[in-house]
């Protein structure tokens, strides 16, 4: 089985100042298909940047990073925007929808950037805001909608390209307890129908429902534990 | 992979700028007033210049023009009783020589020109009267409208026939046929023989003004007759009373075969006059001359125009460049929201290129309607003759697209340039 996520030796360094931070020192990091992990550890331990980097938003120091089987490690600026087209959905804590796109709108725009045909695009926007529950809503602006709502459609937007790997940065950080448990709830269920996730957070409520905790620690993976087998 | 498509692109601009309406409509505000500045300033300098192309050119490029200029004469005895004859101005002498030395002539005529006192039945109005020779007709290019002009018969006889001009024949003869009827010019009666046309706008110019505009109420009568009923001599009313003077010939038109040889024709003009006169009672017009320097002034118009415009396109290019980067970091969090979705650079440099364009264009059309608007405006208000010119709105518009995305260029390398992560951390 190809994994998904495959990190070697994975080393980050920030110039800061005069400064070298060294914000990853040698990860190793295996996330196969239909897996749902969970990162945990004290801020500025460096879990935002390995997030960072598996979504291809930033570039290695050192070592290798294989997604999907493929070495993105040397790729350029526009091939990496290409990766994240295709192959990463992203969902943040504070939902990052574009403020004057309506919600259809805001679930079409990663296709805008595959030039998929306007028709082909809106069916599919609309599929997924249905299933997301949200078809009252259509023509919103986001600040319209309650923030569940508006993590409904950050997840909708996050999945209308098909990714092979699903990143969430702390989803529920935003939002009421109760909300917060419908939203993981629909992650549940993405993972559930074979979706690999990967999310950030320090809520260990949060952690139990994934099968697998990466605790980082100052740069480095501390600890990995399984819960149980993935689902597949 | 492919990009986004042009039309959606579009789309998404203008849903981006109706976001944010006072701010595009103040940016778009700076190229409409360059655009429309342009093509106002074009449209009236255009007008100036082919007014004053146009007057020239009647002037008729192969043409010379000598005036008689009266000169102040230095203790003429200074009291109005005293009545010396003041004599100047060109001679028949002048005129004889320059019909036999100057080259390449083709035709010369001369002109009196009078102020005189026009009388039909009871009627009575005061105008110019001009005693010349039939070839005046074809150098002025007045239109005949009726009956004949001035003819060698007229010439050789000293007939006493006149031929009016139009507005003279409106105001003197409403009511009447005026050709065969009689007018007295200062006790002298003529013929009516024919009615010329009115006087174009910048006509040659005559013994009054240098443009002399308007309907033309002139009276033209053969040079010979006038001389044999009245001579040289005639009286000059002043403020001071009155003076005896005595010219011969008022004007002098030369007209050369081609247009080459008007230089060597004016020197000749120029040799025969000085010879002849010991004061320079004289003026030499050389239309010729006058469409070269028009040309050159034209330029130097053009020069400070263009100037201007530059100015005025560079700083509604300013504006632009202001607002976009004022945009572009009020949406920093979009652009690396759009980054993280798979935006290329090349999309963010697009999308905020394209909304500079469309800021532009529209300005621009804008501009381009308002800039033919205004000089319709000052031509109907202030009676000024405006041009416009395709060329105008040519220059205008695409000068003003073409500096927009110059300076929309920065602000959206900035956008595109962007750590995503950095920009999705911006609040």
């Amino acid at each position: 089985m190809v994994p998904i996520v495959e990190l070697k030796n994975a080393v980050k360094e920030y110039e800061n100042g005069p400064l070298r931070v060294r914000a990853l020192r040698g990860v190793d990091l295996r996330i196969d298909p239909g897996e749902y992990a969970v990162i945990m550890g004290a801020s500025g331990c460096g879990k935002s940047t390995l997030l960072n980097l598996l979504g291809c938003l930033d570039h290695l120091s050192e070592g290798d990073y294989l997604l999907g089987g493929d070495n993105i490690s040397k790729l350029s600026d526009d091939e990496l925007s290409e990766i994240r087209s295709r192959r990463i959905g992203f969902i943040f804590q504070s939902y990052n929808l574009i403020p004057q796109l309506n919600i259809l709108e805001n679930i079409e725009v990663p296709l805008f950037y595959q030039g998929i045909p306007e028709r082909e695009a809106r069916e599919r926007a609309i599929e997924l805001a249905e299933r997301m529950g949200l078809s009252e809503r259509l023509k919103h602006k986001p600040m319209e909608l309650s923030g569940g709502q508006q993590q409904r459609v950050a997840i909708a937007r996050s999945l209308v390209t098909d990714p092979i790997l699903m990143l969430a940065d702390e989803p529920t950080g935003n939002l009421d307890s109760k909300t917060g448990h419908e939203i993981l709830e629909l992650i549940d269920d993405l993972n559930a129908e074979g979706k690999t996730i990967v999310m950030v957070t320090h809520d260990d409520e949060v952690a139990h429902r994934a099968q697998r905790v990466v605790r980082v620690f100052d740069g480095e993976i501390v600890s990995n534990e399984w819960k149980g087998a993935p689902k597949q | 992979m492919k990009s986004m498509r042009p039309e959606r692109m579009v789309k998404l601009a203008v849903k981006n700028l109706s976001q944010y309406k006072l701010r595009a409509g103040l940016t778009m505000l700076g190229i409409i007033f360059g655009v429309c500045s342009v093509v106002a300033m074009l449209s009236v300098g255009e007008g100036a210049n082919r007014e004053i192309q146009e007057k020239i050119q009647r002037m008729g490029s192969q043409n010379i023009l000598i005036k008689s200029v009266k000169i102040p004469q230095e203790g003429s005895g200074g009291g109005s009783n005293f009545r010396a004859i003041a004599s100047y101005g060109l001679k028949y002498e002048d005129a004889e020589q320059m019909s036999r030395f100057v080259p390449n002539l083709a035709a010369s005529t001369p002109m009196k020109v009078l102020h005189f006192d026009t009388r039909f039945k009871e009627r009575r109005l005061q105008t110019d009267v001009i005693a010349t020779t039939p070839w005046y007709l074809r150098v002025q290019r007045y239109r005949l409208m009726r009956g004949r002009f001035l003819t060698n018969t007229d010439m050789n006889f000293g007939s006493p026939v006149c031929v009016i001009g139009s507005r003279l024949a409106r105001i003197l003869f409403s009511g009447f046929d005026p050709i065969g009827q009689s007018l007295i010019i200062d006790k002298d009666a003529y013929t009516v023989v024919g009615i010329v046309g009115d006087i174009a706008q910048g006509e040659l110019p005559s013994a009054g003004e240098l443009w002399l505009d308007g309907e033309n109420q002139n009276v033209y009568i053969p040079l010979r007759t006038y001389l044999q009923k009245r001579g040289d001599l005639f009286i000059q009313w002043n403020e001071g009373g009155s003076v005896l003077e005595q010219i011969e010939l008022h004007e002098l038109i030369l007209t050369v075969d081609k247009q080459e040889h008007v230089v060597r024709a004016v020197d000749a003009v120029r040799r025969i006059l000085q010879k002849n006169h010991s004061k320079e009672d004289y003026s030499i017009i050389v239309p010729l001359e006058l469409i070269r320097q028009a040309r050159e002034t034209r330029r130097l118009f053009n020069i400070v125009l263009g100037s201007i415009a530059a100015i005025s396109l560079i700083v509604g290019g300013i504006g632009i460049m202001n607002i976009m980067l004022a945009t572009v970091s009020e949406r920093t969090r979009e652009i690396g929201i759009r980054r993280a979705l798979g935006a290329r650079r090349r999309d963010i440099v697009l999308q905020f290129l394209m909304e500079t364009l469309i800021l532009s264009i529209s300005g621009g059309v804008i501009g381009l309607v308002l800039g033919a608007v205004i000089p319709l405006a000052i031509s109907y208000f202030a009676n000024v003759r405006t041009a416009l010119t395709v060329p105008a709105f040519v220059v205008a518009f695409t000068v003003s697209v073409s500096v927009s995305v110059v300076f929309g260029i920065y602000p959206a390398r900035r956008a595109a340039m962007m750590d995503p992560i950095e920009a999705l951390r911006h609040e």
